[in-house]
């Protein structure tokens, strides 16, 4: 295995314990060391990878994939993946395999309900880095807000969502309004 | 129990006679057939919803598991570290095929979407060259923000109103977003004292 992919295994180990729920919760991180820190990506480059992987089916996760892909092919989108992926699957493991001896479920709830803000709060967060890291202005924003007022409001498919996003882009690119 | 049943199926219940007492209503899938079904549901589902479909999938459809015992599951996962669906991926092929069923559904989900999505990331660097690539590339992110503001505000809507459980949100998000604290530490101090206090409250 390449240099490079090592530390990206190394990047990405840490950053799998810290994926609470739908694993949105990591992508403000590992934002920062893929651009900010190691200089790997341009936030551009995370951005579209970021579309990418939410345009792909599969856990959103699969964006460390794309990330180590893109910077170093298939030894780092291997390593990339078994970083962000492995720890909690053999947590995840662990806690299946012992779980008929666990009678404490005071302490499961605490933690269940604990995380809960938490989580929240990292979810948010990550939105906020991400608006923020749109080259696209105010109506890229304003897209973005209407995205999330129709997933909110309608059970409209995704996937018709960004499609549909690429498409506005596209319609007020050739009428020259970006 | 079989007796009363409306439709009864000879064959599964033979064959659960002849492997013992103890066996699940259903014939257990095998690792290969795991490994499939989970692949199929991680090529088929976009931009999450991924629990409702195993759900579907487990309980309703194929009767594998119980309600209670996928929503056990589903509780587990999303109260530890690790993406739910891959969790779920892994607690459910544990419960219905021990350790090669866990490994079989966790390379289900995960290695065939990775293959996916490496192949839809080539495809959109081959169009690099085209500038309208970049404008739909910018809108379909644009419009992806909505998945993950959307799933915030869900599960902010679902934190207790009440100040404490409400200031650790706050703190987390502002650990985060604006003072770009790194992730881990954020999550060790908020979260062990998040949980801490909500076990002590009991």
């Amino acid at each position: 295995m390449p240099a490079i992919a090592i530390s990206i295994l190394l990047v990405f180990l840490p950053l799998s314990l810290v994926t609470i729920g739908g694993g949105q919760s990591a992508v403000a991180d590992m934002h920062r060391q893929i651009v900010d820190v190691h200089g790997w990506m341009t936030a551009s480059q995370f951005v579209d990878a970021f579309a990418i992987s939410r345009l792909a089916p599969g856990p959103g996760s699969l964006l460390a994939t794309l990330i180590g892909w893109r910077i170093a092919g298939f030894w780092g989108a291997l390593a990339a993946t078994i970083g962000i992926f492995g720890p909690t699957a053999l947590l995840i493991y662990g806690v299946a395999h012992i779980w008929s001896r666990f009678e404490g479920a005071r302490l499961l709830k605490a933690l269940e309900r604990g995380l809960r803000p938490v989580a929240a709060g990292m979810i948010l967060a990550a939105s906020y880095v991400l608006i923020n890291s749109l080259d696209s202005g105010w109506i890229g924003r304003g897209l973005a807000l209407a995205s999330t007022a129709l997933l909110m409001a309608t059970p409209i498919n995704p996937l018709l969502l960004i499609g549909g996003g690429a498409g506005c882009f596209v319609l007020l690119h050739m009428a020259a309004l970006i | 129990m079989p007796d009363s049943s409306p439709t009864p199926q000879p064959k599964s219940r033979n064959a659960a006679l002849r492997k013992g007492r103890d066996e699940a209503p259903a014939e257990r899938p095998s690792a290969v057939e795991l490994f499939l079904i989970f692949t199929r549901i991680g090529l088929t589902s976009f931009g999450g919803g991924l629990s409702g479909w195993l759900l579907r999938e487990f309980v309703q459809r194929r009767k594998l598991m119980s309600e209670e015992d996928f929503l056990n599951g589903l509780s587990i996962a999303q109260a530890l570290p690790g993406v739910n669906v891959t969790n779920m991926a892994i607690w459910i092929g544990y419960k219905l095929g021990g350790r090669n069923g866990a490994i079989a559904s966790w390379l289900g989900i995960i290695v065939p979407a990775a293959i996916v999505i490496t192949l839809i990331s080539t495809v959109f660097t081959a169009l690099a060259g085209f500038e309208l690539t970049h404008v739909a590339l910018a809108g379909a992110a644009c419009a992806a923000i909505g998945l993950s503001l959307s799933m915030g505000l869900v599960a902010a809507r679902r934190v207790p109103r009440r100040v404490f459980p409400l200031a650790i949100m706050a703190a987390t998000f502002v650990a985060v977003a604006i003072l770009q604290l790194p992730l881990i530490w954020t999550v060790l101090v908020a979260g062990s004292l998040s949980v801490a206090v909500t076990y002590h409250q009991g």
